[in-house]
């Protein structure tokens, strides 16, 4: 918010989430002057932490760390700016009988653990995470890289696909196999190539799910868990964490870098449209009318916001318009936040164990994952949820009070649309119910540990961060969207059909999960229009 | 069985039943965790412990390696389809050294494999192999359970050996020849002894319940102590493995069911272990691939190393030419020889650097007072075994 801010910009940011950030910082370090425009009070977009009870922060949005490119935290200098992302020290699901499967940081009490269920499975671990850490490295070059329009002659998109066909013959020819089945197969499929127990699916299942309107038996779903598992933390390649202070800490770090870079951001002020002139992005009117002038317009709003309700439809192609409108966005994931007034029990976890300082789950089947998406699918949330849960202050002393708790609980399935009409209050409630019902199966005195509970539906968010139907990964992440067909078809390199306007959203390529990649693509495609790719600096 | 120690969250790492054994021999507290288990890698000094292998007895605890019964009326054909050797050959009481592969020809780990009857088997390998054990089982009619946690295991080596076992009372056991074994009583413990190690020296592996193992460590150290036994550690066994050119899994090669880089699984033929693949005896898993790898040539061997200079050549890469030009390999394994007084090495070397005789340059870098200098050290690619005495193979060894 500065108040002698020029009038006009070489680039303005719509949206100041963590792509629309990551893009406005290497946009600022190139020398261009930048102004990053955010709706809320706040910044952050779905990186927040926020202060809605005395004493707690709650990451009330996304609520851990991992895929977040390492070499946009380096760029960026974000440690520099207070970031810190501190691993999990396990996991665990919590099983219906009064048993439980754990992982530990440690491979051995992993084997251990696994084998008290399935020996054969706690060698097959070894083996499936093998081929995850191969497809991830068949991927992890494709993600800080414009994706190669397959149907281009330009010499770019011609250099990239050949190196893409390189990249990918280079697996050999079983592998290549895999990898081209791999995309396209359901989660359950994949992991019955690798175990026998029913319990050790589910736990490994969870990931193909989350923020999507998918089934594990759905095809597609495997990548979605190659997705979650293609981060890293320390070189740890799959490996989760918390954000030191909330997920808020890396839209603060990235602020503060965007400020040090000479950026201007400006928060309460809510894009109204897009203005243009001509064929060409010309600036942006706020809600006030208050008309700003850039060269550049950059959309860190999901596509579908970004071209249904902040550009003009006469200015955009009927057939782009058309796919814009088809692209899927659906919201199927809730979110509670809860404040405890101490560590609730599971008697299902020996005393001492470290499992529940990290993601702890109640589905113990793929079955029962399967009729949790069924219910999305009669539209209604799930009666038997599955749950991400994570208690982030056991780990983060800045999170709760000392001898309290934050407890941070991602849900799937919860609908947009409901079956029975609009959501209301009471069906708020409801759902916040079933899902501390469902927690308070596995942990007899945690009902009587909450101390204040903010339950997010799918409207919440929409309505709170902007996000489409609350779609957390702005747009499903399945085969028919990724790649050179995300967003849409046509329009994968960032490049709006406008002059001098771009996407940088998790929309775009390669997709959500508070990777930043999309951000930091778009600013190289910004760049390499104007001729200054030479001063991008990651 | 685990329900025995602590929860694997407190303590992930198991305890072999010589644990208490060791710990009150160990006098720098050096453990390290190797396959699951923590074990002892130096008990007093390397050296002391080294010569005991060379000039006594020393006495090994080798639990951890994983151990599986493969039983049953395939059990025969079972591990003929798996393994690249040919196992019809292996009579009741015999032990073999093998290799297997997946269907590239990719080694997936080696192992020894004991005929303890018809159809009755044990296999000794140093990776868990559960998984692809039961996966290459299907169609078969044969039983695979692992028996790690029920067997514990001690390797007796050196050339006092023999006389020691003979001294508790193993009447017979000086007739065992290389990779036989036999069943004996120890006071009235039933034991194992198969001829077998990892030293290249006069040695045996004692193989007995879990619940007999402290009785068995007692008895060994007790008739020992006049024929200079020596419990000893990982880092001396490393030595001696070396000098007989053996080879350790995750040093000189990635089992093929790790391996996340194309170009870094390794096949029988690289490793120098074609000796170990029997194309006549039928189809087993690999064969295809080994066969056209045999026809082409293989791309890289490991070869021995002797290398100028008194300074192991520790991950050194090797060069064709001094000037460190063309790199053409790396060291796998290294150690000062303390018998043979050479400085040898295990390395990777590619076509057509590997003929025998050749020479490499290994670039070495020596920490001077810490001042480090790099030096090009001058290696000729010579044959393995670096070190067999001859009464590694004499039946019956010698009496002391």
């Amino acid at each position: 918010m500065n108040a002698t801010a020029p009038e006009r910009y070489d680039a303005i940011v719509v949206g100041a989430g963590h792509n629309g950030l990551v893009a406005a910082c290497y946009l600022a370090r190139a020398g261009l002057g930048v102004l990053v425009l955010e709706r809320n009070a706040y910044i952050g977009g779905a990186a927040v932490s926020r202060k809605l009870y005395d004493g707690f922060t709650y990451s009330n949005c996304s609520y851990v760390c991992s895929l977040l490119r390492t070499e946009i935290i380096r760029g960026l200098d974000l440690p520099h700016y207070g970031l810190q992302i501190i691993p999990y020290e396990g996991g665990c699901t919590l099983m219906r009988n009064g048993e439980h499967l754990a992982l530990y940081d440690n491979h051995d009490a992993t084997r251990r653990e696994i084998s008290r269920h399935s020996r054969r499975d706690a060698e097959s671990y070894d083996r499936f995470v093998r081929d995850m850490l191969r497809h991830c490295r068949f991927i992890k070059p494709l993600l800080l890289r414009e994706p190669p329009d397959p149907t281009s002659f330009k010499p770019r998109d011609i250099k990239e696909l050949l190196w893409l066909g390189r990249h990918f013959h280079q697996l050999g020819e079983a592998r290549m196999y895999d990898t081209l089945r791999f995309w396209t197969q359901s989660c359950a499929d994949l992991l019955d190539e690798y175990f026998e127990s029913e319990i050790v699916k589910a736990h490994m299942a969870g990931s193909s799910i989350i923020g999507t309107a998918l089934g594990p038996r759905s095809p597609g779903t495997a990548y979605v868990l190659l997705h979650h598992y293609m981060g890293s933390i320390d070189g740890a390649v799959g490996a989760w964490g918390f954000a030191r202070g909330g997920m808020g800490a890396v839209t603060q770090a990235l602020a503060a870098s965007f400020a040090a870079s000479g950026g201007t951001l400006r928060s309460s002020a809510p894009v109204e449209e897009i203005l243009v002139r001509g064929g060409r992005a010309t600036g942006v009117r706020l809600a006030g009318g208050e008309e700003i002038r850039a060269g550049v317009v950059v959309s860190n709003l999901d596509v579908r916001r970004t071209f249904l309700e902040t550009v003009a439809p006469q200015h955009l192609p009927p057939e782009f318009l058309a796919q814009v409108r088809r692209f899927k966005i659906r919201g199927s994931s809730g979110k509670l936040n809860i404040a405890l007034d101490g560590l609730p029990h599971f008697p299902a976890i020996p005393q001492g164990s470290p499992c529940t300082r990290g993601d702890m789950h109640v589905t113990d089947t793929i079955d029962m994952l399967e009729r949790a998406y069924d219910d999305w699918k009669e539209g209604r949330w799930s009666r038997a949820p599955y749950i991400d849960m994570l208690i982030p202050s056991q780990i983060d002393p800045t999170m709760a009070p000392n001898g309290k708790h934050y407890m941070s609980v991602f849900v799937q399935y919860c609908p947009y649309k409901l079956a029975d009409g609009e959501w209301t209050a009471a069906k708020r409630q409801a759902f916040g119910d079933t899902v501390i019902d469902t927690i308070a199966q596995h942990s007899p005195d945690f009902k009587d540990l909450i101390l204040h509970a903010e339950v997010r539906t799918p409207h919440d968010i929409e309505a709170e961060v902007g996000l489409t139907e609350g779609n957390i990964f702005q747009g499903e992440l399945t085969f028919d969207q990724l790649l050179f067909n995300r967003p849409i078809p046509g329009y994968a390199q960032y490049r709006a059909p406008l002059h001098g306007m771009y996407m940088c959203g998790a929309s775009t390529h390669p997709g959500g999960g508070v990777m930043g990649a999309p951000g930091a693509n778009a600013a190289g495609a910004i760049l390499r229009d104007l001729r200054l790719a030479q001063r991008l600096t990651a | 069985m685990l329900t025995m120690s602590e929860p694997h969250f407190r303590q992930p790492l198991l305890k072999t039943p010589f644990h208490e054994r060791s710990r009150a021999l160990s006098q720098v507290d050096s453990f390290v965790p190797w396959s699951g288990y923590t074990t002892v890698d130096v008990f007093t000094t390397v050296e002391q412990e080294y010569f005991a292998i060379r000039n006594a007895t020393s006495v090994y605890d080798l639990t951890p390696m994983v151990k599986y019964r493969i039983a049953g009326p395939d059990a025969l054909r079972f591990l003929n389809r798996l393994m690249t050797r040919d196992l019809r050959k292996l009579a009741p009481g015999k032990v073999a050294y093998s290799v297997w592969c997946d269907d590239s020809g990719h080694l997936i780990d080696d192992g020894t494999v004991f005929c303890l009857a018809a159809n009755e088997y044990r296999l000794c390998t140093g990776e868990r192999q559960l998984d692809w054990l039961c996966a290459s089982s299907i169609g078969f009619d044969v039983e695979i359970a692992e028996v790690t946690e029920e067997v514990a295991a001690l390797a007796v080596q050196g050339p006092t050996s023999c006389a020691l076992l003979r001294a508790l009372g193993l009447d017979g056991v000086e007739r065992l020849k290389p990779f036989e074994l036999g069943q004996f009583e120890l006071a009235t413990l039933p034991i194992m002894v198969s001829r077998t190690g990892f030293t290249g020296d006069l040695g045996y592996e004692l193989w007995m319940r879990t619940a007999d193992a402290e009785r068995v460590w007692d008895a060994l150290m007790e008739a020992g102590r006049s024929r200079g036994v020596r419990p000893i550690g990982s880092r001396a066994l490393n030595i001696a493995r070396i000098e007989a050119g053996f080879l350790l899994p995750n040093l000189d090669f990635v089992s093929a069911s790790h391996t996340l880089r194309i170009g870094s699984e390794r096949s029988p033929l690289e490793l120098g272990l074609g000796w170990l693949v029997d194309f006549g005896k039928g189809h087993f898993t690999g064969r295809r691939a080994l066969l056209r790898e045999q026809q082409r040539g293989p791309e890289r061997l490991l070869v021995g190393l002797d290398i100028e200079g008194n300074k192991a050549a520790h991950n050194a890469l090797l060069y064709a030419d001094r000037a460190g030009r063309t790199q053409v390999g790396s060291v796998t394994s290294a150690a000062w020889s303390p018998t043979t007084k050479r400085n040898l090495a295990l390395a990777m070397v590619d076509a057509p650097h590997f003929a025998t005789g050749a020479t490499v340059w290994a670039e070495i870098y020596l920490n001077r007072e810490l001042v480090w200098q790099r030096r090009m050290a001058r290696a000729r690619i010579v044959e393995r075994p670096f070190y067999a005495p001859p009464r590694r193979r004499a039946t019956p060894p010698a009496d002391f």
